[in-house]
């Protein structure tokens, strides 16, 4: 993690109106890193993940990346074609509600091929193949291919989702509280799966979760935030060992009690 | 052997000779004339005037009769007749405060300036049918002339308190024809309510019918209603001034909504607006409530419901354009019907041979 | 006052639209031959029948035609189904043009749903009638984000579907309005005709125009153009085959309708294109069940 940054967030800013969203956010974030935004809903957070994603115009503030090329983009200035390119390959977005991710009238099997279609595969077996060796990586049985996942589990739903992102190889994938609304049976085996593929992957991550425990298995740094601003931030272990800022130490304690 | 059909041409002019025959009626009835209809189904010329988008009580009722009384045809039939029409010059914007009123009611103030005045209305009648009406007995002459003074329109009155939205300020651009030039989403409000004014009354209605029933509730107000005479007049270039053509009838209705304030704006009521040819109240009153819940996003309002759906609700409203593509179905299909006939003979057939083998094993 | 209606109002101009539509219509195909598969949004008149019906292909002719064209139009590939008989008369009394039912002898060819068997020349030009020209349409019922797409040439979802055919039926499902690339630029709606067809578009000679009356659109193919059906490289496209040949003259390779002849499953195949199946039977040509075709007209029902 010592070359160049994957993606630099300069004083980011958002204002819905008169209302902050989140307010003069900067971090950098290096291939291969897992970083958790947690907080309250309403801190924020999800407004900070939808300006990283170009979903958000900032307010103020720029995001810069790293494209496979090598050249630093700011991303506010990459034309559509560019930002839609970026979305579907190098990119993934997993969000809490599958349902949001994926094309539920189609396949399983289409859910994963999409991205591979949409960047110009044009052999019926070869996105086949792709789509079954992933559905197989996020333990989905190959005779599930032809479902619609209308007729998935909500824990299968989700890995689907992560398959349907993954089939590009992005370099970055932000998600968005991907356990959530799952039980807790289910939250596990699914943060498990999570944590093998980005570490085999190499994969960058930048998750939004109000689940601290989420974010000590997955992380490797954390920022905490209220009312729109970061108040603490540090190696995930550090954090939340020895937090800082009055506000984290009550989250903390308030997760160990409960 | 087979023989080929070969009936199109005398089959159409038979048909059409059968309808010419059924539109008659019984011959020992008298013939309706295009002067009855529009002296007798006034409102139903008023109809087809507005929603074939053309001020000609004669030829709508011509128009009604050609129709057999089917008012999507006839509305059909005078706008492609409209369609060739050439295009002399606009009217300068009519001034519905100067209409010579016949009939004016508010819902929001018990009186006012001007004063409420009926009219002509199936208001209040109790709707029982009539047996005296296939009669000739004289109806019972009418008593009031109408007013010929100026009566404020009650969105001006709150105008001058400020309680209400000013309407929009002329900022001189002319506005759009969707007649002339072709639609692109997102459209102005000008074009909104041209298409509106086009619109089927029954859309529209089961449209504003829906936003009161809390699909993009705008909480309403019938402000005002008025129709009555207004004039037309058109700009000479060569005079300087604007001169008369003549007078037309319209209904306008002005929906008052729900006050909403907004960063620069401060709280006060919005508008609704509803203008139609002849006496078309119900068509008005509801082109109001669809032009209000359609300015949801510049009111920044969420947009969820049908009504608010700007391209749903403009792509679907007219009825000549309706009509024509849900009664094409008619039309032979039998080439993309044998395509499909083919492929699902073909499936059907895989299908049953992997039940046999299925059920062999 | 209804004779004064009738009298005073029935001049029409030739080929029934003012000379300024026709121009607004005319430069809408310019820019549409200009730019292969697009899309043209134009100001689409109400038109004397009903949209949906063939109004587009209507004003696309009319703004075309000369006195001197010779105009052939057809409706599923035959000259004496009744909106094709309606359509050509309508030309015949605003316009006054000669028609025929020879496709060699037109030099403007309407049609709804199919392309003459007999192959075009390019002294000719083809107007589809277009009920729906948005490919996309089904994907993505908003126009906005459907031009969105074809600005981007993002066609990735029309993929998806046949994946999704394939998936379910092992073939791609669609046997009619076949989706095709111009050009190697726009995707677009060849009109409803077989997927038979298809192969016709590409190095047409004849200029090939497309009507959307309803939907207010005008798209063009101009000639020899690059007509291309989407499909995958291990799933070619592929038009049906008919296995028998036409009953009545015996051609093969041309597309047949089923012709119903009794309530006990009795059938035949016959040429959708009747004038080249007459074509074949007059030079001697003949099929299975052929005997002298008949005149059935004035007694035909209603």
């Amino acid at each position: 993690m010592c070359e160049e940054p994957l993606l630099i967030a300069e004083g980011l800013t958002k204002f819905y109106g008169a209302r902050l969203g989140c307010r003069d956010v900067s971090f950098t974030l290096h291939a291969g890193e897992v970083l958790a935004v947690v907080g309250e809903s309403g801190s924020g957070k999800s407004t900070l993940l939808g300006l990283l994603s170009t979903e958000l115009a900032p307010s103020a503030g720029h995001v810069r990346y790293s494209m496979r090329d090598g050249s630093l983009r700011d991303l506010a200035e990459l034309s559509e074609p560019e930002r839609r390119l970026l979305l579907r390959t190098d990119w993934g977005f997993v969000r809490q509600s599958p349902e949001a991710g994926l094309r539920m009238a189609v396949s399983a099997g289409a859910n994963v091929g999409e991205r591979l279609m949409a960047v110009g595969w044009r052999h019926y077996g070869n996105i086949r193949g792709a789509a079954a060796d992933w559905l197989g990586r996020v333990e989905i049985a190959a005779d599930r291919i032809d479902d619609s996942p209308k007729s998935f589990s909500g824990g299968m739903r989700q890995r689907l989702q992560i398959a349907r992102n993954l089939v590009t190889a992005p370099r970055l994938v932000f998600m968005d509280e991907p356990t959530g609304g799952l039980d807790v049976s289910v939250q596990a085996r699914l943060l498990d799966l999570i944590r093998s593929l980005v570490a085999d992957l190499g994969l960058a991550v930048v998750i939004v979760t109000h689940d601290l425990a989420v974010a000590r298995l997955l992380s490797h740094r954390i920022m905490v935030m209220k009312e729109g601003c970061v108040i603490e931030e540090g190696l995930t272990d550090q954090v939340l060992d020895d937090p800082q800022a009055a506000y984290t130490q009550l989250l903390v304690s308030s997760v160990l009690q409960s | 052997m087979y023989v080929a059909v070969k009936g199109g041409e005398a089959a159409i002019r038979n048909a059409h000779r059968l309808m010419a025959h059924e539109r008659r009626g019984d011959p020992e009835v008298p013939e309706v004339s295009a002067a009855q209809i529009d002296g007798q189904l006034a409102l139903a010329v008023d109809r087809v005037m507005t929603e074939g988008s053309l001020y000609d009580r004669g030829l709508a009722a011509l128009a009604i009769k050609q129709a057999r009384g089917d008012l999507v045809e006839a509305i059909f039939l005078v706008r492609a007749f409209r369609a060739t029409l050439p295009r002399l010059g606009a009217t300068e914007p009519l001034d519905t405060s100067n209409m010579a009123i016949r009939r004016r009611v508010s819902a929001t103030f018990k009186d006012l300036p001007g004063g409420q005045i009926l009219g002509p209305t199936f208001d209040y009648t109790h709707r029982l049918i009539d047996g005296a009406l296939d009669g000739f007995a004289p109806p019972e002459p009418a008593t009031a002339a109408p007013r010929e003074e100026a009566v404020p329109r009650v969105t001006d009155l709150l105008g001058e308190e400020g309680l209400i939205e000013p309407s929009p300020r002329d900022d001189g651009s002319e506005p759009g024809d969707l007649t002339r030039e072709p639609l692109a989403f997102p459209i102005g409000r000008d074009l909104r309510l041209q298409a509106l004014a086009r619109g089927d009354e029954g859309f529209l209605l089961a449209l504003g019918y829906s936003t009161q029933r809390g699909f993009a509730r705008s909480h309403p107000f019938a402000g005002e209603i008025r129709m009555g005479e207004v004039e037309v007049e058109i700009f000479v270039e060569e005079l300087g001034f604007a001169v008369t053509l003549g007078t037309i009838t319209v209904t306008e209705c002005q929906m008052v909504n729900q006050f909403k304030g907004a960063g620069d704006a401060p709280p006060q009521f919005t508008r609704g607006y509803g203008l139609t040819f002849g006496h078309c109240e119900r068509k008005a009153m509801a082109m109001a409530l669809v032009d209000r819940a359609l300015r949801a996003a510049e009111l920044g309002e969420d947009v969820s419901a049908p009504a608010q759906d700007e391209e749903f609700v403009i792509m679907h409203s007219d009825n000549v354009e309706a009509t024509g593509f849900v009664e094409h179905l008619k039309l032979p299909h039998y080439v993309d019907f044998q395509s499909e006939l083919d492929l699902l003979r073909r499936l059907r057939a895989e299908w049953d041979a992997a039940a046999l083998k299925e059920a062999a094993q | 006052m209804s004779e004064a209606i009738a009298t005073e109002r029935t001049a029409y101009n030739f080929a029934y639209l003012d000379e300024q539509t026709k121009r607004a219509i005319r430069r809408a195909i310019l820019k549409a031959i200009a730019i292969p598969g697009y899309q043209v949004p134009f100001a689409s008149r109400e038109m004397p029948m009903p949209r949906g019906w063939g109004t587009g292909g209507v004003q696309v002719t009319a703004a075309i035609i000369g006195p001197d064209d010779v105009l052939k139009v057809i409706d599923q590939g035959a000259d004496d189904t009744t909106n094709a008989v309606a359509i050509r008369g309508f030309f015949t009394r605003v316009a006054n043009v000669a028609t025929t039912t020879r496709t060699v002898e037109a030099t403007i060819i309407q049609t709804r749903h199919r392309v003459p068997e007999t192959p075009l020349n390019a002294d000719q030009i083809l107007v589809y009638q277009v009920p729906i020209p948005e490919p996309l349409r089904f994907l993505e019922p908003r126009e906005t984000e459907t031009r969105k797409l074809h600005a981007l040439a993002d066609y990735g979802t029309m993929h998806v579907k046949l994946y999704e055919d394939i998936a379910h039926f092992g073939e791609i499902a669609t046997t009619y309005a076949y989706p095709v690339t111009v050009d190697g630029r726009y995707v677009m709606d060849p009109s409803p005709i077989p997927k038979f067809d298809n192969p016709k578009l590409d190095d047409c000679p004849a200029l090939q125009l497309f009507g959307a009356g309803r939907e207010k659109r005008i798209y063009a193919v101009p000639p020899h153009t690059r007509v291309v059906s989407l499909d995958f490289e291990d799933h070619p496209f592929a038009p049906q085959r008919f296995t028998e040949p036409c009953a009545l003259c015996g051609a093969t390779g041309v597309f047949l309708d089923e012709v119903i002849l009794d309530d006990r499953g009795g059938r035949m195949f016959v040429c959708s294109d009747t004038d080249f199946c007459n074509g074949r039977q007059a030079a001697g040509h003949r099929g299975r069940l052929a005997g002298n075709p008949i005149e059935s007209g004035e007694g035909a029902d209603v």
